[in-house]
């Protein structure tokens, strides 16, 4: 499949992103924030960073980005659509998925090898894992908590729309520990922890995060054999 | 040319913690009076024209897509003649 990574002014890991996405056998694509055009890509990864020098809000800049517009829609239609760290606080200020990310809870810069339960494995970018696998992703953000109303959170977890948990303590002070969420459709996630840095053992913690990359092939397939 | 000023403030049930770290630093100077900090952003906003309902209406719309995110915060709009630079100069801060 061919995967778009956007970049935005001030992204950080697109390039990070983009070598995953190829180690995960997958065609890399650059996306360019002020260009509509998507390429004809088949699925779209929005990257950590910080886009727009996280002036006013993470996010809330690159959501009126003119690539925005042509993700928006197809993530509407379907399209596959990861946000990881920035790209995550993109996807909550566009509304494509509920709730925000505000501050850690404790003020400072988080930087660890993270473990993690994966919870919804049916999305086209976690069906490479195991329903609570345990993993360890890099985990890097200044802005990770994860807030949503009582509501919104009782509606995630009931509609098992919970991607990924933290597990060994809460490093954000996200609620209800949670690492990552998803649309109703399963095609949008949004993930605080970088699989993209855990891809290859000589740069990371293990390969945990590979399957984030893989699931696009397998994800594929399974499509074509319905 | 006329001043529009938004404020926007972190929900109550949203924990702050920038305004926890200014209350933190609080009593480490001596001040003892403050019980709570909460911080929060003003826009000072310059309009062309006059601001009709409709002028106020359009800056509702930009304080609830772009200024703030209604998920985390909520937003004051009014208008005022002074920026908070006049107002200071005349106080001669």
């Amino acid at each position: 499949m061919r995967v778009g990574v956007v970049t935005f002014p001030g992204s950080l890991d697109d390039v990070d992103a983009r070598r995953a996405v190829s180690i995960g056998g997958n065609e890399a694509v650059a996306l360019w924030h002020g260009d509509e055009d998507l390429k004809g890509v088949d699925a779209v990864v929005l990257p950590g960073g910080f886009s727009y020098g996280d002036y006013l809000r993470c996010g809330a800049i690159s959501r009126f980005a003119p690539v925005m517009t042509s993700v928006i829609e197809a993530a509407g239609k379907g399209m596959p659509v990861l946000g990881i760290c920035n790209g995550f606080q993109i996807l909550c200020e566009s509304h494509l998925l509920p709730g925000a990310l505000i501050r850690n809870d404790h003020r400072r810069f988080v930087c660890v090898d993270q473990r993690l339960r994966m919870e919804r494995v049916d999305t086209p970018w976690t069906s490479a894992y195991a329903p609570g696998q345990e993993v360890t992703i890099v985990l890097k953000n200044g802005e990770g908590g994860f807030v949503a109303d009582e509501h919104t959170l009782d509606l995630l977890e009931g509609e098992g729309r919970v991607v990924a948990r933290y597990l060994d303590g809460n490093p954000n002070g996200s609620l209800r520990d949670i690492a990552g969420i998803s649309n109703e459709r399963g095609n949008v996630v949004g993930l605080m922890p970088h699989p993209e840095h855990a891809v290859e053992d000589l740069t990371g913690p293990g390969t945990d995060g590979l399957g984030f990359f893989t699931s696009l092939v397998e994800h594929a397939f399974a499509g074509a054999s319905a | 040319m006329a001043r529009v000023v938004v404020d926007v403030m972190p929900k109550p049930e949203i924990l702050d913690p920038q305004g926890k770290a200014v209350l933190g630093a609080l009593p480490r100077l001596g001040f003892d009076l403050v019980t709570d900090v909460r911080q929060g952003k003003r826009f000072e906003l310059q309009v062309d024209g006059e601001i009709t309902d409709a002028v106020l209406a359009r800056i509702e719309e930009v304080a609830g897509t772009l200024l703030s995110n209604p998920v985390i915060e909520d937003f004051e709009v009014h208008v005022e003649e002074h920026s908070v630079a006049e107002v200071a100069q005349g106080a001669g801060r």
